[in-house]
């Protein structure tokens, strides 16, 4: 009876100091769901031409400038294009955590454009799964061009008694769906609406379908390399001026606050209405240029 | 009578030994700082989860890197893709015993070594963290001011922002733990 008492305290003493040597955090059982935001699916906020599925940040401020420089087949003479320059100036804001707007300019066409992109839907798991990225873009551009020009540019040489100011204005919108797949890889889908108030005849459509793809593969921590396509519905466009597709393929670079985008595109145009539906260059005869977009975000007001 | 008196009391004496309890947050607080010449960098963590075991003195805190916030939200998005790579190293933990836990009371403010393992971007070193540990009526204040050296654990940072970031980060803790009722 005594070693059994003898017995039992041992016991007691023992169980009593037998606490796992487990991790003390794994007490504490597992941490709530949270939502986990999917980041930097692109660098920035476009391709390479057009949009990607990423925004600014409420509060951040990013100045876009866009260069394209001429045509690589036009030889040494016109060292491969370096002599001549295209340039949209721009900045982009982030009104709100899921809206962005912006303007800008461009020489070529001599647009000035303004834009509000919107996320509907934000790649996320966690509490809740959401599997792809879903936006809103719409553009609004406008010619400055002179009449005269705008017109040549059309392939008319009629006399306009009226040339009212609406026949300036372009609307593009379109819906950007797409993932980031992993680390390496993001790609989306951009399919487009392109109107134009004025077009050169009957037969050619004043709004023009399109559908536009675009990838990434991120190759290292700062360089990605992109590559964007927009195809046009066929009979829309005017067949006499040889409209082609968009295509544009460059690398991405990131330092600290600048992401600078370096690429070869047959697109002279910046703005949506003019890359998606007034691209000439052909790819196989040397009609693409080199081109850079350089991005500088600053954080001008920082939500609470 | 008296031998079972005894007995009933020693057994006791054993079962009582759990009246030393853990303490935990899940809300403790992190701050990172880092100075240079060309930029300050700085970033709050206050949802850290810490525990402590009065009984042995361990203690070990877990941090869940995407939960640093910044100032700027694309120092915030280069942070955890280019520097953390938070989606492959979520967390950094430290794992240790505050050295001689027993021998002290914490009555007021009482210096202590934590030792231990820190573990963070995959890479875990052995570490001796000075701090702060004052036991109050609502449970323990803990805080600490530490520095870390990013190289420690692989943090790349490319020669091109290499003046930006400091070759020594202070990180400063202060967290109140709340006893643990399972």
């Amino acid at each position: 009876m005594r070693y059994l008492l003898s017995l039992l305290i041992v016991c007691g003493a023992f169980l009593s100091y037998a606490q796992d040597e487990d991790s003390l955090l794994d007490l504490l059982g597992d941490d709530e769901p949270t939502q986990d935001f999917v980041t930097a699916g692109f660098k920035t906020t476009r391709i390479i031409n057009g949009h990607s599925f990423e925004i600014n940040a409420h509060g951040v401020l990013d100045f876009k400038i866009s260069h394209r420089f001429g045509y690589v087949n036009g030889g040494l003479s016109e060292m491969f294009g370096l002599d001549a320059a295209n340039i949209r100036i721009g900045l982009d804001y982030g009104v709100t955590p899921w809206l962005n707007v912006g303007v800008g300019r461009t020489n070529v066409g001599k647009f000035y454009d303004g834009f509000v992109k919107a996320r509907i839907l934000r790649q996320q798991t966690g509490k809740k799964n959401i599997p792809v990225h879903l936006l809103f873009v719409s553009d609004l551009a406008i010619t400055s061009l002179s009449t005269e020009r705008m017109l040549a540019d059309l392939g008319l040489t009629g006399i306009y008694d009226e040339f009212p100011i609406y026949n300036r204005l372009f609307y593009t919108h379109q819906i950007i769906l797409g993932r980031k797949f992993s680390e390496g890889l993001s790609a989306q889908l951009m399919p487009t609406l392109v109107h134009r108030n004025f077009v050169s005849n009957s037969t050619v459509s004043n709004d023009v379908f399109a559908l536009g793809v675009g990838a990434r593969a991120k190759l290292t921590k700062r360089v990605a390399l992109n590559a964007e396509y927009y195809y046009v519905l066929p009979d829309q466009l005017d067949h006499t001026q040889n409209f082609r597709n968009s295509l544009s393929i460059g690398f991405d670079i990131e330092t600290g606050g600048h992401v600078f985008q370096l690429h070869f595109t047959n697109s002279r145009g910046m703005v949506e209405n003019a890359f998606i539906t007034e691209t000439r260059g052909d790819w196989l005869a040397g009609d693409f240029s080199f081109g850079f977009n350089v991005s500088r975000v600053f954080t001008v007001y920082r939500p609470k | 009578m008296k031998k079972t008196l005894i007995i009933i009391a020693a057994m006791a004496a054993c079962f009582g030994a759990d009246a030393q309890g853990k303490y935990f947050t899940r809300d403790g607080h992190i701050k990172f700082f880092s100075s240079t010449p060309i930029e300050d960098i700085e970033a709050d963590n206050h949802k850290v989860t810490v525990v402590l075991d009065e009984a042995t003195g361990k203690l070990e805190f877990a941090a869940v890197i995407k939960s640093f916030e910044f100032e700027k939200a694309l120092m915030q998005e280069h942070f955890n893709e280019n520097y953390m790579e938070s989606k492959t190293y979520p967390k950094a933990t430290f794992k240790g015993e505050v050295k001689d836990f027993a021998d002290q009371s914490f009555d007021s403010d009482t210096e202590v070594l934590a030792v231990g393992q820190l573990s963070m971007h995959g890479v875990t070193n052995d570490v001796e963290i000075p701090g702060t540990i004052k036991k109050g009526s609502e449970g323990y204040t803990l805080t600490s001011k530490f520095m870390v050296k990013p190289e420690d654990y692989k943090i790349e940072i490319p020669n091109t922002v290499r003046d930006k970031i400091a070759k020594e980060v202070e990180v400063t803790v202060d967290c109140n733990l709340a006893p643990l009722k399972k």
